[in-house]
């Protein structure tokens, strides 16, 4: 047959044209006959039990479809994992800005009004507002500890390391909440009538997440509950658990109301109710030898969890198995907790945990440099992990990845030996300071552990009698390009140019559950998945004498016309089949936590301003492993914007708080990267392969958000001789930490050159 | 959603979009976002937090970009307006578009009517543009997916292109 190389080529984009012209169609495109906005009362303390709901006469409330925790016809949940988050606050309230009330109209100018006319008498109860609090469990917010989730990995003999170090290093980091602050805000439309059940159409990522929680809220059976996933307009894990909250509010009043409801949240209700990356704390301990090697170490790692379970286990999963960086610990404790607090429940963004507890562990790193007296190209160097050993859960590292090789290239890539040199001289005089900081990083591809194991996703491609192929899977496009390279695999697979695969619209009735679209998993698990089935139809015509093992396109179509005119149709599944030798025991915290780990090694120069205190960063070099590059524009993509939320994560973006309510929830005041200050991004792959991924590739998706952060931090406290450990890092926290400073450090450090 | 809007009366509204005289019968203080939106069903103009910080609401009015979650239609009286469904009433907007989608300037889509309209803004006073031209006439739109580079490579070749032609 004809060579194709439509994997590992940059075909445009599936959807591409639909975008750049303005055709594609997201929820708020949409509207239906009849159809009422929706609108969501909301708590206004943090933690109290509801004892009256006023309705202000001023409105005529019979023109306004009502719905309470009583409406409800199945449970009052968010069917997730835990099912402890309501979907309408009954009895007590347990953050503020929490759903309690829904109203629906057809005229939105009305609604707003008639939002502010609702209000609700509390009897306070204790709130819980930081970690800190929380662990002190003076006050009882959740279950009996205030503890959603607590794990223990243990490796080797942690207690026998610190006799024999020669130096013992300490650190505290934290990060903050991070928005998520895709451009679409979270929306969706909800219709309902008793034969076909309830229909949502909304912005997300898992139309089975959705699924799931819409049968457990309205009492319907499977077939009586459809999702649709509109044009989604970025989601970068917020719209992973949220939508099945909005499409529970529309659907209630779509029942209620029987007309069509749509509820879009604007961008104020979206930054202070929805989810956001969970604030952390982690210490390290660690015991080094006098030339730096690593002998073990603990490492504590918290997560505020906001209010609700929601998805903080799962987070607090990730973030404890890459707490330990791409090094090698002989012996190690890894001592991790997700803790409650009444703010609005934290959740999926981009890394998923693993962005916090690598800013910890490579600021960690930067500071053992110091105290070891070697460089940070050193102390790395002399603890990478090598093929052969084992991570903090003991899994043995199969793939030949030389992290030597990779921080040689990003070093040379980024001209780091040169400019270090510089900048050192250069920063003697002069009120800006030039720094240049790395990060190297791993992360794993895949749901954690078991978790494919338990997610048994299927995947299906179908072709018709013209020859068109469509591949069929819950997996969601929301820009990371899941169309296009779902769709090249399976035109690769079954030797057809790229144009005759399609992709159908994720919808519950149309497609199997090819499991959420989350966790750097859709090109590697479902990707491979893709190609099976596609190889399937080829079979399946091969076998039925209707097509040789060499066939053109329009041989393809001629073997489909005669397949499906005997057969009615043409379809081939595929279903997740876990690799025989990937094994974990979710007890210990052992074993095998992914099937594959991309690598990276990240290099970032900044200058820090002096006279306003603000850094820039200059310049970013991005040089990561990742399997086989399936589209290399696409590909590119992903880490230019990955980098571009780790910088608004380490300098910009701070969500600030108050009685565990964001203030700043506009974006006004909460600032993200613009196109003026964001550095050039040069973006390098190299590409080892992996096993369990369509044509070697591996996931990429989160891998970009893990690294800039501690590099740009790193970067800075080249530049500056003073140790942050603290992100966001803003203008007024740099002032801050430098007027701090005491005259004795002042004198030995690089601000006494300034002019 | 000016608390006078159920007060006031409807007005006609005659403008040019995308080349096409329309008229519309709106409260004058409603906003052009939503006229285009709902009343002209012109959808590829998107709102991304109606208080003109993310861009996504840009449209060319008499050649000016504006946020059109900030303007009241009654300054759209009388003028020109062009969206992204305009292709054929900009010469610049097929070209930024083709870029766009080669170079991965596109990726949920949501900013990129905005994005590619203040390009064309961009390419209209400056045809070639050097990278800090690009990045400042950008500025007032937000793209959360890409970092912007491929945007910047976008219109750096659609107005090579431009100028070859």
């Amino acid at each position: 047959m004809t060579v194709h190389h439509i994997v590992g080529a940059s075909v445009p984009r599936k959807e591409g044209w639909d975008k750049v012209t303005g055709a594609a169609r997201y929820v708020d495109d949409m509207t239906l006959p009849g159809m009422l906005y929706g609108a969501t009362v909301r708590s206004s303390v943090a933690r109290g039990k509801i004892k009256n709901i006023f309705f202000s006469p001023s409105i005529d409330w019979s023109e306004f479809v009502v719905v309470t925790a009583k409406d409800i016809p199945g449970q009052n949940c968010i069917a997730l994992i835990l099912d402890d988050q309501p979907c309408l606050a009954s009895a007590t309230v347990n953050h503020p800005e929490e759903p309690i009330l829904l109203l629906a109209h057809a005229d939105r100018h009305k609604l707003r009004k008639a939002v502010e006319a609702v209000s609700a008498e509390y009897e306070p109860l204790p709130p819980v507002y930081t970690i800190e609090e929380s662990e002190q469990q003076s006050t009882i917010i959740w279950g009996t500890n205030n503890t959603f989730k607590s794990y223990l990995v243990e490796k080797g003999e942690v207690n026998a390391v610190w006799k024999n170090a020669a130096h013992i290093v300490e650190g505290e980091y934290f990060t903050g909440a991070q928005e998520q602050l895709y451009i679409e805000n979270n929306g969706v439309i909800a219709a309902y009538d008793a034969e076909n059940g309830v229909t949502v159409w909304g912005s997300l990522q898992c139309p089975y997440y959705v699924h799931k929680a819409l049968m457990a809220l309205s009492g319907l059976p499977e077939n009586k509950v459809r999702v649709v996933q509109m044009e989604t307009g970025g989601a970068f894990g917020g719209k992973e658990e949220y939508p099945s909250m909005i499409a529970g509010h529309a659907a209630l009043l779509a029942m209620k109301s029987g007309k069509p409801v749509k509820i879009i949240y604007d961008r104020m209700e979206d930054m202070v109710a929805t989810t956001k990356r969970h604030p952390s704390r982690t210490r390290h301990r660690t015991a080094v030898t006098k030339d730096g090697k690593i002998l073990g170490g603990e490492i504590e790692f918290t997560i505020d969890g906001g209010a609700y379970a929601t998805l903080s286990s799962v987070v607090l999963s990730r973030g404890t198995i890459h707490a330990g960086g791409p090094y090698y610990w002989p012996s190690v404790r890894i001592r991790t907790k997700a803790v409650a607090t009444n703010a609005p429940p934290h959740g999926a963004f981009r890394g998923f945990g693993a962005p916090q507890s690598l800013f910890a562990m490579e600021r960690h790193m930067d500071r053992i440099a110091q105290v070891v007296g070697i460089s940070s190209v050193e102390i790395r160097r002399r603890n990478f992990l090598k093929p052969g050993q084992t991570t903090t859960t003991q899994q043995v590292i199969r793939e030949e990845i030389d992290l030597h090789h990779l921080l040689d290239r990003a070093l040379e890539l980024s001209d780091y030996a040169e400019k270090k040199k510089r900048f050192a001289q250069e920063n003697t005089i002069g009120a800006h300071k030039k720094g240049i900081g790395i990060a190297a990083f791993l992360h794993g591809a895949g749901f954690t552990g078991s978790g494919e194991r338990y997610l048994n996703s299927l995947v299906g491609v179908e072709a018709d009698a013209d020859g068109t192929v469509r591949v069929l899977v819950s997996s969601a496009e929301f820009g990371q390009g899941t169309n296009t390279v779902l769709c090249q695999i399976a035109a690769e697979a079954l030797g057809l140019p790229y144009e005759n695969v399609a992709i159908a619209q994720p919808d519950t009735t149309v497609v199997p559950n090819s499991g959420p679209t989350v966790a750097s998993r859709t090109a590697m698990i479902v990707g491979k998945l893709v190609q099976s089935a596609a190889k399937g139809i080829r079979q399946t015509l091969t076998k039925s004498g209707l097509l040789g093992d060499d066939y053109t396109p329009e041989q393809f179509r001629a073997a489909c016309e005669k397949y499906v005119a005997g057969h009615g149709t043409l379809q081939s599944y595929a279903r997740y089949e876990a690799p025989g030798d990937v094994f974990w025991d979710d007890e210990k915290y052992r074993g095998e936590a992914y099937a594959a780990f991309a690598w990276a090694v990240y290099v970032a120069e900044v200058t820090v301003d002096l006279t306003t205190y603000s850094v820039t960063v200059d310049d970013f070099v991005a040089l990561q492993e990742v399997g086989k590059v399936l589209n290399p524009v696409l590909a590119a993509g992903q880490i230019t914007g990955g980098v571009a939320q780790g910088v608004g994560f380490a300098l910009y973006e701070k969500v600030v708080w108050q009685n565990g309510r964001m203030l700043n929830n506009q974006m006004t005041n909460y600032i993200m990267p613009t196109s003026v200050d964001l550095p050039p991004i040069h973006v390098f792959f190299e590409e080892l392969g992996n096993v369990h991924g369509a044509h070697g590739a591996k996931g990429i998706g989160e891998l970009p958000m893990d690294g800039p952060a501690p590099a740009i931090v790193n970067a800075v406290e080249d530049a500056l001789g003073v140790h942050f450990c603290s992100i966001p890092l803003l203008p007024e926290d740099l002032f801050e930490a430098l007027r701090d400073q005491s005259p004795e450090q002042e004198a030995s450090s690089p601000l006494r050159g300034t002019a | 959603m000016n608390p006078s809007l159920q007060t006031t009366a409807k007005s006609e509204i005659l403008f040019t979009v995308n080349g096409d005289a329309r008229t519309v019968l709106a409260h004058p203080m409603e906003r052009l976002l939503d006229v285009l939106r709902n009343d002209l069903k012109l959808t590829g103009t998107k709102e991304g937090c109606s208080e003109g910080e993310c861009g996504s609401c840009s449209v060319l009015l008499d050649g000016m970009l504006v946020n059109s979650c900030l303007v009241p239609v009654a300054q759209a009286n009388g003028a020109n307006v062009v969206t992204i469904e305009g292709m054929s009433a900009h010469a610049l907007m097929a070209p930024l578009q083709e870029a766009f989608l080669e170079c991965g300037g596109a990726q949920c889509g949501i900013c990129t009517p905005g994005m590619i309209l203040a390009a064309a803004h961009l390419l209209d006073k400056k045809p070639e543009p050097a990278i800090a031209d690009i990045r400042e006439g950008l500025s007032g739109n937000l793209c959360r997916c890409t970092g912007y580079m491929q945007i910047f490579e976008a219109v750096a070749k659609a107005a090579r292109r431009k100028v070859a032609a």
